[in-house]
């Protein structure tokens, strides 16, 4: 239980830095501290509208795109895409939704699952994209994913002033998916979808995964060491890669349709304000963990409903909050790359041989 | 010196009495090397004879700690590769140092100071390929390079810094027969035109045939100088392998208590006539036929690119014979010798690396709780000292590792049929103690059944444990006594004392 009461002083030690962050950069920046952080909590948890109808609802999105990078920074595969598969995945989602026959009044959940599994496929087809240059030519994931981010956003960007644009052509944006096909609240939770619920048990069961099952075990030990993986485990380690790009595509695309079906019932060019790569910070501070990543997940949501807030109440720009959050991630990275190092040093006798 | 003419000419690069110790270790004791200019100059040796750091200390690489060092007449110190590339030394190492996606004159321009002048330095290669006739293509990226041309490329870097002293690490290592040869020509011409090449070697056929003077290292100390004209094979292997030792050593009894001259037990290992190739796809072992019984230690020997690596492998399962027919059984165990890199995962828990055996077929859900116990049993029988089965692989140290790693490669997985496995280099870089309980793990592993492959570089570890030899020389695998001149002059290609 040692490490559980270690991991709540961390948690202590978090939601204090960026109390205290957010105190110094008002100063600095010349805004009154008391209102700013005011606006921050009543925007995030101060009630139980703040929470569910803004806190969690950006924590949907958050924590489905965070369990997507936490999969795949732990099987090795540094998936910057999140972004570009989590856009992809709505225009699934919006593209099958708005040609599905409005008939299809009887089967709304098949309706919904079909819009939700184009989202996870899509997704998973856009990142299979960076996993087939990775395998087959050893193309860098980092790069390819974010070169795929931009693709996807013009993409998007095309598809809402061509294709799926809606009918008075007037709008760069497509027409509304029909009511039967939204996403149902979650009842007396404001505006939180049962998206939330989706994304709650897929963190859960990815985290489950890696902790008890031969498949998860591979990738992780994947994601390790490829050579011990293969050499000393008999693991396919290609194939186990292009998996993790498939189910982290799959994870972000979900993500990109649950936004549509759930919060904004159409496609628009700027859909996600950037939770593909907010998911690298969610995961990192999770320690690339889906079950952490719930919290982290819910963390984050409250820093963007805070943010909204802010600027709203007391006209503190919304971008200072991405400054804490980078601020963040930094402090978090630096924090585990020194514990791992203080671990490196204790009671390592490997000596270098003598090689005469 | 034959030629009285070059008699008064100072050497191109003078040794005298280098010592250099790493901690206790003696790597070099008064070792001495004199290199005439317009020679090629082999230096011979055992795997720790102290060639290399002979050499390492001519290139600036190791401080001597007493000796002198001449460069043409003058005495020099060299605290730097820097310095010794000014007085045109240049090196070629075993392992290059080039930059693959590089192109080569990239690689070229890389150590150079001041404003990068491709163009210039492609010009100059190009002049340095006429000149030499040295068949370089400046603008061709390094990874699309065979190996022979990769290594030319390090000996152009070397030639561009007007290197006059050339010393090349085991440069045919890596090469297949007939680059090798057109190697050696071309050192050859280099070395007439007025240059020196020190050629590291332990190939005897290729120091007669190319050099001019040879000088032998045994255990850090030179036991031998001479013109290769006054040398022979036979009398290079008896200073190599010093004949008085072997004397005392083939008196000793095979360390192994079983077997003696043959295979008693019913063979886990059935090779008949297995080639292997590797994955550039140069033949690596030639039709090589062997068995290898239960309960016993069979040594395997070698010096470096012979094809052990290769033969190991294959015996292992990770690398599939070319032809023949090799029978093995199907869960063979699997040490080698990067264990950091191929065996363990170094910042999960002990048990997971347990976990890892059997990893790709494993299926559904992990029983944690029974792989943990099992880990206790494994670590309590090959006494793995670690603060318990969930502790870092890292903070275990290197013996802990290795006998973890061992307890888990004999692990049969269905704990019938023979158990077997193949070990590489098992004790590397662990100390003297660590070593030692390796070694008897080892002994105990063969006293319960199990069929065991050992490659060593120290070929007297290799001794010390196995029953029988097996020694791998250019690929061809044959059979010899546990004996250390008998093995000695096989892995040199030469042919036992009695039999020639």
């Amino acid at each position: 239980m040692r490490a559980a009461s270690r991991e709540l002083a961390l948690a202590a030690v978090v939601v204090a830095a960026i109390g205290g962050a957010t105190a110094a950069l008002l100063v600095a920046i010349g805004f009154p501290v008391g209102p700013g952080l005011a606006a921050l909590w009543t925007g995030s948890f101060g009630s139980w509208y703040a929470f569910t109808s803004a806190t969690l609802v950006r924590a949907v999105p958050l924590m489905l795109t965070g369990s997507a990078v936490a999969l795949a920074f732990r099987g090795g595969v540094l998936n910057i895409g999140g972004e570009g598969q989590l856009l992809v995945g709505a225009a699934a989602a919006a593209g099958v939704a708005l040609t599905m026959p409005a008939a299809a009044g009887l089967a709304i959940p098949v309706g919904i699952a079909a819009a939700l599994s184009a989202a996870a496929i899509g997704g998973a087809l856009w990142a299979a994209v960076a996993a087939h240059l990775r395998v087959r030519y050893g193309v860098l994931e980092v790069i390819s994913t974010i070169m795929l981010n931009f693709v996807a956003l013009h993409v998007v960007s095309y598809l809402v002033r061509g294709p799926l644009q809606e009918p008075t052509r007037v709008y760069p944006q497509s027409a509304t998916i029909a009511d039967a096909l939204h996403l149902p609240r979650i009842l007396g939770a404001g505006r939180l979808h049962s998206g939330f619920v989706l994304a709650l048990v897929l963190a859960l069961v990815a985290g489950w995964m890696l902790r008890h099952t031969a498949a998860g075990f591979r990738l992780v030990a994947t994601g390790e060491s490829p050579a011990a993986a293969a050499s000393a485990g008999g693991i396919d380690v290609r194939s186990t890669t292009t998996r993790v790009f498939l189910v982290s595509g799959a994870l972000a695309g979900l993500a990109g349709g649950v936004e549509v079906l759930g919060v904004t019932f159409a496609l628009y060019e700027n859909i996600s304000p950037g939770y593909g790569y907010t998911a690298i910070a969610v995961a990192l501070l999770a320690r690339l963990d889906p079950w952490l990543v719930v919290v982290t997940g819910v963390l984050f949501g409250a820093l963007e409903a805070g943010a909204g807030a802010m600027q709203r109440d007391a006209g503190v720009p919304a971008t200072m909050v991405a400054v804490i959050e980078a601020a963040l991630i930094l402090a978090v990275v630096a924090a585990q790359s020194i514990r791992s190092r203080r671990q490196a040093a204790d009671g390592d006798s490997y000596t270098l041989p003598v090689d005469a | 010196m034959t030629e009285s003419s070059r008699g008064d000419e100072p050497p191109a690069l003078a040794l005298q009495d280098i010592d250099k110790r790493f901690g206790a270790t003696r790597a070099l004791t008064s070792a001495s090397l004199r290199v005439r200019p317009g020679t090629v100059h082999a230096l011979l040796g055992e795997n720790g004879a102290g060639k290399s750091t002979l050499m390492r200390v001519a290139y600036g690489m190791e401080r001597p700690d007493a000796g002198m060092i001449r460069v043409r007449g003058a005495a020099v110190r060299l605290n730097t590769p820097a310095d010794a590339i000014a007085l045109g030394i240049g090196m070629v190492h075993q392992h290059f140092t080039l930059v693959p996606v590089m192109t080569v004159a990239e690689n070229v321009a890389l150590g150079d100071h001041g404003a990068l002048d491709l163009q210039r330095t492609s010009a100059e290669l190009r002049e340095l390929s006429d000149r030499t006739g040295f068949a370089l293509d400046p603008q061709v990226r390094v990874e699309h390079l065979s190996v022979a041309a990769q290594q030319r490329v390090e000996i152009a870097k070397a030639l561009m810094r007007r290197a006059r002293i050339l010393v090349l690490d085991e440069p045919t290592a890596v090469l297949p027969p007939s680059e090798s040869a057109t190697l050696l020509r071309w050192l050859r011409s280099f070395a007439d035109q007025g240059n020196a090449v020190v050629l590291i070697t332990h190939k005897l056929g290729e120091a007669l045939s190319v050099a001019d003077d040879v000088t032998v290292l045994r255990r850090g100390r030179t036991v031998l100088a001479t013109p290769a004209a006054n040398a022979t094979t036979a009398s290079l292997t008896d200073a190599m392998l010093g004949s008085a030792d072997a004397g005392e050593q083939s008196t000793r009894a095979p360390a192994g208590s079983r077997a003696e001259g043959g295979p008693a037990m019913p063979p886990v290992f059935r090779a008949e006539r297995v080639t292997v190739v590797d994955a550039a796809g140069v033949m690596r072992v030639r039709e090589a036929s062997f068995v290898i019984g239960a309960g016993e230690i069979v040594g395997i020997a070698g010096v470096e690119g012979s094809g052990q690596r290769e033969l190991l492998r294959a015996l292992a399962g990770r690398l599939p014979i070319a032809s023949g027919i090799l029978e093995r059984p199907k869960a063979v165990g699997f040490v080698p010798e990067d264990r950091h890199r191929d065996a363990v995962l170094l910042d999960r828990p002990l048990v997971e690396n347990i976990a890892l055996r059997g990893a790709a077929v494993r299926h559904g859900i992990i029983d944690w709780g029974a792989i943990r116990t099992h880990t206790e049993s494994l670590m309590r029988s090959f006494d793995v000292r670690a603060a318990g089965p969930r502790a870092p692989m890292r903070t275990v140290s290197g013996g802990n590792q290795q006998k973890l790693v061992l307890a888990r490669e004999l692990d049969a997985d269905g704990a019938t049929g023979p158990r077997a496995i193949v070990v590489e280099n098992p004790t590397r870089g662990l100390d003297v103690r660590a070593a030692a309980q390796v070694h008897a793990r080892l002994r105990s592993i063969r006293d319960t059944g199990a069929a065991v492959a050992l490659y060593s570089s120290d070929i007297d570890e290799v001794l010390e444990l196995a029953s029988r030899m097996l020694v791998v020389y250019a690929g061809s695998v044959r059979e010899a006594a546990v004996d250390r001149d008998v093995v000695g002059r096989l892995m040199l290609g030469a042919e036992p004392r009695g039999r020639r």
